[in-house]
């Protein structure tokens, strides 16, 4: 399909659940915007089928989960499912927090395309989120 | 002579402006300082004897000669049997006071069994949803013997209701309790975000339990006014101090305009500082906060008891600071910001865990944090004389600077109509957003070092966890299930609908969130009252 122009890639930063700790979700919304994209954030307290709507109404090509609280398998695996049902499957997730490393490849099971753990820095979100872009174009 | 003097001046022009040689927070440092920098200082208006004020060098004589900072571990995870296994370990082994963390649907007035609730129940806390899992989780701990500091915020005044009750089941009244509710509100706004309802009725809540523990319970703590948070979420020091001495001015007005005498309930005020990465950044804020406050309780609101002049204050060490990486390198991290705590003249202490980055803390890493406290008292020395940095020409520079930047900015908050006025325009939190932006910069950039992060790097295994599973949560739902079907329901609903009339009126919230707890109301649906009456805030989603 012909392009007119370089679209931006298109990503919808999220709070999922009851957490309000959102500095690293700031900071990373804020260095994606910087880098060209086209960003979205949620805002907290949201559900797995809120993020997906507003991904859905959004025409995001990235959801981006900051999840601190523990809580990352059962979202996780949720906003998943929704993706499915509602044939978003192109829609990648991406999750950035306080993961087990033991939860890592349940998580890829699940179809997160990239876990980002402490330390990650804002070029790695980056450069992860352009590769799945330019895989998907 | 005076060629030497001028060397040292332009050896101190020369590092001007090097980035490395700033504090954590962006402060330059001279290469060194000397008695010019303190020009103009008075022993006696500026710092006065530790225990004189403006009790810049500690709120008591003696300090910790006469009495050791409480070494108070923050613990929480699952039901309220595991922690309340882990109070009693903590306790039996050196722990002087206990500290409660509380999980997510607890700290957000929400029951286990709500959707929001989904993967949260007992992860980052323990889960409390009712009066009878308060007394689960201090079965066999006499409240009349220990200290408790509860870690709850909009929902504190159900828990401090919780506290009582089973204080009174005990037999143990509440004129005995001694304790803090975290009860902090104003710094959910700014940084944590554990809001529940709009800051105005929120300020509310807080003013009633501080109401009701000047009257009932003159042993505790009715607030804890924190800095820590502001800090974790990117604050410079300037920063942390100059918000949380702003806030609790805020608190202090709101209590006096409702008509309480300042002497009547600022003793029993306190704070809650971070203790970061930056050894003398740190001290010197802890200085100038106990100088600033003593001056703005007795200049601007008149008081008179010297209670009311002292900052007590709590102090945690940095978990913002501590790596996923080589997760050992964080003991020396602790250690060094606690010793910070403590020659800062902190009242009580926090130090994390090695794990503190990865998960809630296993036993061996809590116990090896309660260590670190226990050598920096027993063997360091630092303990035995107060203020043992009183008199650095360097630290006292830093407290002036730091005192000077605080001042700085309540006068900014004072002219934009105080700090619920300050928060309801986003101020402080933008002001915390940009430094956490530039930090994470300044990192990327290798302007500042992490050690295992950005330099000295290096392959690593996993690290050993403490793992917490959903059956937590299972059997958690379990209860609140058994607890709705099983207690009276015309008693529920009228001590609901009393509730929800006091939040409508001018009354005290405390008396009918008390007899809820009796009538076994949830939190979940203690909350969901009052979030009918006050309705819920949520910030705008700005960054």
């Amino acid at each position: 399909m012909p392009e007119s122009g370089p679209r931006r890639v298109r990503v919808v930063i999220a709070k999922p659940g009851l957490d309000g700790h959102d500095r690293g979700a700031k900071v990373v919304a804020r260095a994606l915007r910087d880098a060209g994209m086209e960003v979205i954030y949620t805002g907290l307290r949201q559900s797995p089928e809120q993020i997906v709507a507003a991904a859905a109404q959004e025409d995001a090509d990235v959801i981006g989960l900051s999840i601190l609280s523990g809580a990352h398998l059962p979202i996780c695996r949720r906003v998943l499912e929704l993706l499915r049902e509602r044939e978003m499957e192109s829609v990648r997730v991406f999750v950035g927090g306080i993961i087990p490393s033991q939860d890592i490849p349940v998580l890829r099971n699940l179809g997160v395309a990239h876990v980002f753990l402490p330390g990650a820095s804002t070029r790695d979100v980056i450069q992860a989120i352009e590769g799945a872009a330019a895989g998907s174009a | 002579m005076k060629k030497v003097l001028e060397e040292k001046e332009s050896v101190s022009r020369a590092h001007e402006g090097d980035a490395r040689f700033t504090t954590i927070s962006g402060r330059p440092i001279a290469p060194f300082y000397r008695p010019q920098d303190l020009a103009g200082a008075d022993y006696g208006r500026d710092l006065g004897d530790p225990g004189v004020y403006p009790y810049t060098r500690g709120i008591h004589e003696t300090m910790y000669r006469g009495k050791v900072w409480t070494m108070r571990q923050f613990a929480g995870y699952g039901t309220a049997e595991k922690t309340n296994a882990r109070f009693k370990y903590l306790l039996a082994h050196g722990g002087d006071g206990l500290s409660v963390a509380f999980d997510l649907p607890t700290l957000m007035g929400r029951d286990p069994d709500h959707p929001l609730s989904l993967g949260e129940v007992g992860k980052c806390g323990v889960a409390v949803s009712s009066l009878q899992d308060m007394e689960t989780l201090f079965e066999g701990i006499p409240l009349d013997r220990v200290t408790t500091s509860m870690t709850i915020n909009s929902p504190a005044a159900i828990l401090l209701a919780f506290y009582v009750l089973v204080g009174e089941r005990q037999g143990v009244e509440p004129e005995k309790l001694r304790g803090t509710v975290q009860a902090d509100i104003l710094k959910e706004f700014i940084a944590q975000k554990e809001y529940i309802y709009p800051p105005r009725p929120s300020m509310r809540i807080v003013v009633d339990m501080i109401r009701f523990c000047t009257e009932r319970m003159p042993r505790w703590n009715t607030i804890s006014i924190s800095g820590y948070h502001i800090r974790e979420a990117g604050a410079t020091a300037a920063q942390e101090l100059a918000f949380t001495l702003r806030d609790g001015i805020e608190y202090v007005q709101w209590c006096v305009d409702a008509g309480m005498d300042v002497d009547s309930f600022a003793p029993r005020l306190s704070f809650f500082f971070n203790s970061h990465s930056d050894f003398f950044e740190e001290i010197a804020k802890f200085r100038a906060a106990r100088r600033i406050w003593a001056r703005t309780m007795r200049e601007r609101f008149g008081a008179r008891n010297p209670r009311s002049w002292m900052l007590r204050f709590h102090t945690q060490t940095a978990g913002v600071s501590l790596t996923a990486q080589q997760p050992y390198n964080n003991v020396v991290r602790t250690a060094l910001q606690a010793l910070a705590g403590v020659l800062g003249g902190t009242q009580s202490l926090h130090t994390n865990s090695l794990d503190e980055a990865l998960a809630l803390p296993t036993e061996e890493a809590v116990t090896i944090a309660l260590r670190t406290q226990q050598i920096i008292a027993h063997e360091s020395g630092v303990a035995n004389a107060a203020d043992p940095l009183g008199g650095s020409w360097l630290v006292e520079k830093l407290t002036n600077e730091i005192e000077a930047e605080a001042l700085a900015y309540f006068r900014r908050i004072d002219a934009m109509g105080g700090m619920v006025a300050a928060v309801e325009r986003g101020f402080p939190q933008r002001e915390v957003q940009e430094s956490a932006f530039r930090f994470q910069q300044a990192v990327e950039r290798k302007e500042k070092t992490i050690v295992g992060v950005n330099e000295y790097v290096m392959e690593e295994e996993p690290h050993p966890i403490l793992y917490i599973d959903g059956k937590a949560a299972e059997e958690q739902v379990g209860r609140v299930r058994a607890l709705r079907a099983a207690r009276d329901p015309v008693r529920l609903a009228r001590a609901l609908e009393e509730l929800k009339s006091a939040a409508r009126g001018p009354e005290n919230l405390m008396p009918p969130i008390i007899e809820a707890s009796r009538a076994c109301a949830t939190i979940g649906e203690m909350c969901d009252a009052l979030r009918e009456v006050f309705g819920e805030y949520e910030e705008q989603p700005a960054f």
